[in-house]
């Protein structure tokens, strides 16, 4: 009998195309149904798209790399939702482009951190951790008081987002620079914090 | 789900599960033509391959794993919309509101049949709950003799509090000390409890534009004479007389109003600081303390016992 496995051994683009179609399998099963399924496209009842401040406030979220420490994903386990609140439901999520659920924690969840705190909790806190938390070995963000936002690309940003279904009207994006110009980040970031997760009531 | 999609979960599952065994059974089969153990002919530098088989312990492991899958997909619910032989959930996930969620929770208790989630709640309501409403029959000034009650009380105080008022709930900058029996909206039980259950929001006003700069400097050398500092004569009699646009929240006195959370000012206990500059600050561009609602994050028997902690802080001073 011929060995034609030998085929394989020695043809690395076929081996790759092989490859492929195996590491597909598993995604065809779990991701392309979920694209299809009413429960994860419908919005929660109280989720209002986020405001010019809030998304420059997401971007510098992103930009910072919180969620490489901060998950917002809260589980449906009593020992997370006796900390973080209610467990994160699909509805949520439905205008989050990219997802920042994350994975890591080595800092707390933050899916529904919004209210938690008040704002100068926040600005002390991101400024320096330690001023509030003797114990955090979370970084101090200074800069994000010194740094302001002049707003030139919020409404391009708010533009591609209604591309992807999030209902921001013309007024929003109108109005997008003349919201965030002269903020500073500092402002932002605690706005879009503010926001996670309040929308589930 | 659509019975669509269910079938093509079901099919792909199924299918690449059959695809791993028949492929498991054909690396087993011996296609290279020459006897188990015998060599191969391929040599590099010394190194030669011999005809090995599949080692007959991983194989039998695969073969395990093959049957465990199975057995999983039987049980739980991973095949489209196959519910699972143990109709095993762990959350009910299609929840728009908190109401629904309550509301799914209850139709599940009715039905007699429980998600995950609600089981470990049950688990727990049953185990702790009747701990908290033994406590809330009894009064904070009572229970506050209560060592259980009191450590019960810290790990809430530190896992909810802790975070503004300190794990020694000293307070910092900002966030007040709760163990110094000096109150901005009252040490009573009942007004400890108000505010954990309500939270508080103080605002105090920047009189920067009010006063301009050598107002300012006035007032502040004021309200420092207050608490008993020494400052320049002439400008404390001026901010004296400015004095009574401070006075509608801190009072004539400058003792403060708990109906407003208006500090005391002449008790030296400075919230924001107590250094010249600091004060200044504080007058001129105004503060905002809030302390949020804890309504929606702990029971009221939980508050009743936080409350309890709070309150047996500053009791032994």
């Amino acid at each position: 009998m011929k060995n034609v496995h030998d085929i394989v051994e020695k043809n690395v683009g076929l081996l790759t195309i092989f490859m492929l179609i195996a590491i597909s399998l598993g995604g065809m099963v779990q991701i392309t149904p979920l694209m299809f399924q009413q429960q994860v496209m419908e919005p929660v009842e109280g989720l209002k798209p986020y405001t010019a401040l809030e998304l420059e406030g997401r971007d510098i979220y992103i930009r910072e790399g919180c969620v490489g420490c901060h998950s917002q994903m809260i589980r449906p386990f009593r020992a997370e939702t006796e900390r973080y609140g209610h467990y994160s439901v699909a509805g949520e999520s439905v205008w989050e482009h990219p997802f920042l659920w994350g994975s890591k924690r080595t800092g707390p969840d933050l899916a529904r951190v919004g209210g938690r705190y008040s704002d100068e909790w926040h600005r002390v806190h991101l400024i320096n951790p330690r001023d509030v938390v003797p114990e955090s070995n979370m970084p101090g963000f200074p800069w994000l008081m010194e740094n302001t936002l002049d707003g030139e690309l919020t409404a391009k940003k708010m533009e591609v987002f209604r591309g992807f279904g999030v209902p921001y009207t013309d007024e929003d994006i109108a109005g997008a620079q003349a919201a965030v110009k002269g903020k500073t980040e500092m402002e932002a970031l605690i706005a879009y914090l503010q926001s996670l997760g309040t929308a589930l009531k | 789900m659509s019975s669509f999609w269910s079938i093509w979960i079901t099919v792909i599952t199924l299918g690449t599960i059959l695809g791993c065994y028949l492929l498991l059974r054909w690396c087993l089969l011996n296609k290279t033509g020459i006897e188990e153990g015998d060599n191969m002919h391929h040599s590099f530098d010394g190194i030669v391959e011999i005809n090995n088989p599949l080692p007959r312990w991983w194989t039998i492991m695969f073969y395990m794993v093959i049957v465990w899958g199975l057995i999983y997909l039987a049980l739980y619910p991973g095949l489209g919309n196959w519910e699972g032989l143990w109709k095993w959930k762990s959350s009910n996930q299609n929840v728009q509101s908190l109401a629904e969620s309550r509301e799914a929770t209850k139709r599940g208790f009715e039905e007699g049949y429980l998600v995950e989630y609600d089981r470990q709640m049950k688990f727990a309501e049953e185990r702790f709950d009747p701990i908290f409403a033994e406590y809330a029959k009894v009064p904070v000034t009572e229970l506050v003799n209560d060592a259980e009650a009191i450590k019960v009380g810290q790990r809430l105080f530190l896992q909810n509090c802790s975070q503004c008022h300190g794990s020694d709930a000293r307070g910092q900058r900002g966030f007040p000390n709760l163990t110094d029996n000096d109150w901005l909206y009252g040490g009573s039980p009942e007004k400890i409890k108000e505010t954990l259950l309500n939270g508080r929001s103080g605002m105090m006003p920047g009189w920067l534009d009010a006063f301009g700069e050598q107002g300012i400097e006035e007032i502040v050398a004021y309200a420092l004479s207050l608490s008993g500092r020494q400052v320049d004569e002439q400008l404390k009699n001026a901010g004296e007389a400015r004095f009574a646009a401070c006075a509608a929240c801190h009072g004539a006195d400058g003792k403060g109003n708990q109906m407003l959370g208006a500090p005391n000012l002449t008790d030296n206990i400075w919230l924001y600081g107590a250094s010249h500059k600091d004060v200044t600050e504080t007058l001129k561009y105004g503060r905002n303390g809030v302390m949020p609602s804890f309504k929606d994050r702990l029971s009221e028997d939980k508050i009743h016992v936080v409350a309890t902690y709070v309150y047996s802080l500053s009791q032994d001073k």
